[in-house]
């Protein structure tokens, strides 16, 4: 009897997830193909809609790609400020993270602390990158009005005009903007572990530092690796701080993979098909980053959880024993 | 023991509150000097003084290319446009995926799940090319539209109504003769109330900050997004305009300051539940 209605009732599935698809086909699967295939053609030139695919060499724009020399160049950019961000960033956000859940003290004003740490997440990136602009600005930005005052600097500084400066500049926007928000990620991971754990690690006598390497870090392990890959795949599409900031100067130095597509294609410049083949390029390392991404997300078998974390927590006992030993 | 644990806290304390004065400096120094003529930005930058230049540097700022009105609206536009339409739809498709079964649902599941990550940003040569072709270029709906397909927030949504709706509830108003579709609209909607709400702000705060897609698509100053707004700042026209350019990011940057210190303590929770959820 149950089984007959709900077969019934089938069709209705396939109905109410009818609009997304048909959404999906027109702006996602439809552009993406498009995309790879203008990446074989000879599509450029302003309002240009026409192609025929290249006939010498079908890969010719990828390979145009491919060693060109400012490609290469945003490409070690963007990994670049990339790792230089995150690594900051996910330090300093596991530690407020960690004291901020930590059982034995609790910080006055940390939820004002959390408020004021997330808030730069929200703001426009457009916005903030303009600012930034404005503050290091020379010769009598508010950087460099500070600096003169408190004497750390004779006479103003032109910050923008130097390539390793302005590249510290955005990475640094970057862990600002970003640092806030992965601590109330980790927080929320810490928070969701079982507390019999962390009792059992105070009544074992562990101190804070064990704790936090033997229960809290272990246990939060996915959404570490979420964190990473999520965040890696928004460094790779950098696109809004280094366009506004510097326009990708000085000397290319700030410019991103995010920005000489947008450049090639739309700046000027119009060349579609060299563009749509970098395109294809980050798209198939992002496919590649989502495809480990949909692994660790996959739905668990409860069971298999609870082994894990029974393991784990007889992995835990030995470590603190061991350490005791010793 | 209990000595050395009141000096970690001082610390830690003293090291929040510097974070914190770093996240709000660039902000504060930002509203002062928009209040402040560009002569005296040039005599000192920073101020803690506000002082009476606001109306003047509104003036120039509008004077020139800058229409904040203009880019308000057609942001509120696209933005409220996207979030009704993501959250609807993401809610529905996770409805579908839930309640019914059908051969496909599963596959379907893993495929959301497979393109939930990949950025619009990395096809948009495709769909420039696309919308061009069509004649749509500085159409709103061209942004508003394909929020229909939001994967990752069906994703949230069906992680969040497996557990909250229960399957006898609608059982239950089949029997009483209530229609499929109207079941969703009254019954499941109204459970998952919460979980729209969190995504709904989510939604329209990365609509509102959106700055790739319009500036491709759109090239009509009447159909300028706030964000590309701000990017005109950036230019030549701005360029000894301190005053103004300062007025302009504060005009960009206040009104989600304030409602985000408004709705702050949802929209951490909201973070927070995210992540849980994935």
């Amino acid at each position: 009897m149950k089984k007959k209605s709900s077969f019934s009732y089938a069709r209705y599935g396939y109905l109410f997830s009818l609009p997304f698809l048909i959404a999906f086909l027109i702006f996602s699967l439809y552009p993406t193909l498009y995309t790879a295939t203008i990446g074989f053609t000879d599509l450029k030139g302003i309002g240009k809609t026409t192609w025929t695919f290249l006939k010498d060499d079908p890969f010719a724009n990828f390979k145009w790609v491919l060693t060109s020399p400012t490609f290469k160049t945003a490409f070690e950019n963007t990994v670049k400020m990339w790792v230089c961000n995150f690594v900051p960033q996910i330090a300093l956000a596991l530690l407020l993270a960690a004291w901020f859940t930590d059982r034995r003290f609790k910080i006055p004003g940390e939820g004002v602390f959390k408020v004021l740490f997330y808030m730069p997440n929200i703001i426009t990136a457009a916005t903030i990158a303009i600012l930034f602009n404005a503050l290091f600005g020379y010769p009598m930005g508010p950087v460099n009005d500070l600096m003169v005052r408190f004497g750390l600097l004779s006479e103003p500084y032109n910050f923008l005009v130097k390539k390793d400066i302005a590249q510290n500049i955005i990475i640094f926007i970057q862990t600002w903007m970003w640092y806030g928000y992965t601590m109330v990620i980790l927080i929320s991971g810490i928070l969701g572990i079982s507390p019999e754990i962390f009792e059992a690690a105070e009544v074992d006598g562990a101190n804070g530092w064990q704790t936090f390497w033997l229960v809290t870090l272990p246990n939060i392990k996915t959404i570490l690796l979420f964190t990473l890959v999520t965040s890696l795949i928004g460094g790779l599409n950098m696109f809004d701080i280094p366009k506004l900031f510097l326009l990708g100067g000085p000397d290319n130095a700030t410019m991103t993979v995010g920005v000489f597509i947008y450049n090639l294609a739309f700046s000027g410049g119009y060349i579609y098909n060299r563009a749509a083949a970098a395109s294809m390029i980050m798209f198939v390392l992002i496919v590649v980053l989502s495809a480990f991404l949909f692994y660790l997300l996959r739905d668990r078998d409860e069971a298999k959880l609870r082994k894990i974390v029974r393991q784990q927590e007889k992995e835990y006992r030995k470590k603190l024993k061991e350490a005791a030993a010793k | 023991m209990k000595k050395n644990q009141a000096i970690k806290k001082t610390l830690i304390f003293i090291l929040c509150l510097i974070l914190a004065v770093i996240s709000l400096m660039p902000f504060v120094i930002m509203i002062v000097n928009s209040t402040r003529s560009t002569a005296q930005i040039q005599q000192h930058a920073v101020s803690l003084i506000p002082s009476v230049y606001l109306a003047n540097n509104l003036k120039i700022l509008v004077g020139k290319s800058f229409n904040p009105a203009v880019g308000f609206m057609n942001s509120i536009m696209v933005s409220v446009g996207v979030t009704a339409l993501a959250t609807y739809f993401s809610t529905l498709t996770a409805y579908s995926l839930v309640v019914y079964e059908w051969k496909a649902r599963n596959a379907f599941f893993s495929f959301i799940m497979a393109i939930m990550m990949i950025p619009a940003q990395i096809t948009m040569i495709g769909f420039y090319q696309m919308v061009y072709k069509i004649h749509m270029t500085n159409h709103l709906s061209m942004l508003i539209l394909p929020a229909i397909a939001s994967p990752s927030m069906v994703f949230f949504m069906r992680q969040y109504m497996k557990p909250a709706l229960s399957l006898e509830i609608v059982q239950s108003a089949r029997i009483d003769g209530a229609k499929e579709f109207y079941i969703f609209n009254r019954i499941a909607l109204p459970i998952m109330k919460p979980a729209i709400a969190t995504q709904a702000i989510f939604t329209f705060v990365s609509s509102w900050n959106n700055l790739f897609t319009p500036l491709v698509l759109l090239t009509d100053q009447k159909k300028y997004t706030l964000p590309i707004m701000i990017s005109l700042l950036r230019g030549d026209i701005y360029k000894t305009e301190y005053g103004a350019v300062y007025m302009g990011l504060t005009l960009t940057a206040l009104p989600l300051i304030v409602v985000y210190l408004m709705l702050s303590k949802y929209i951490i929770a909201g973070v927070a539940l995210g992540s849980v959820k994935g």
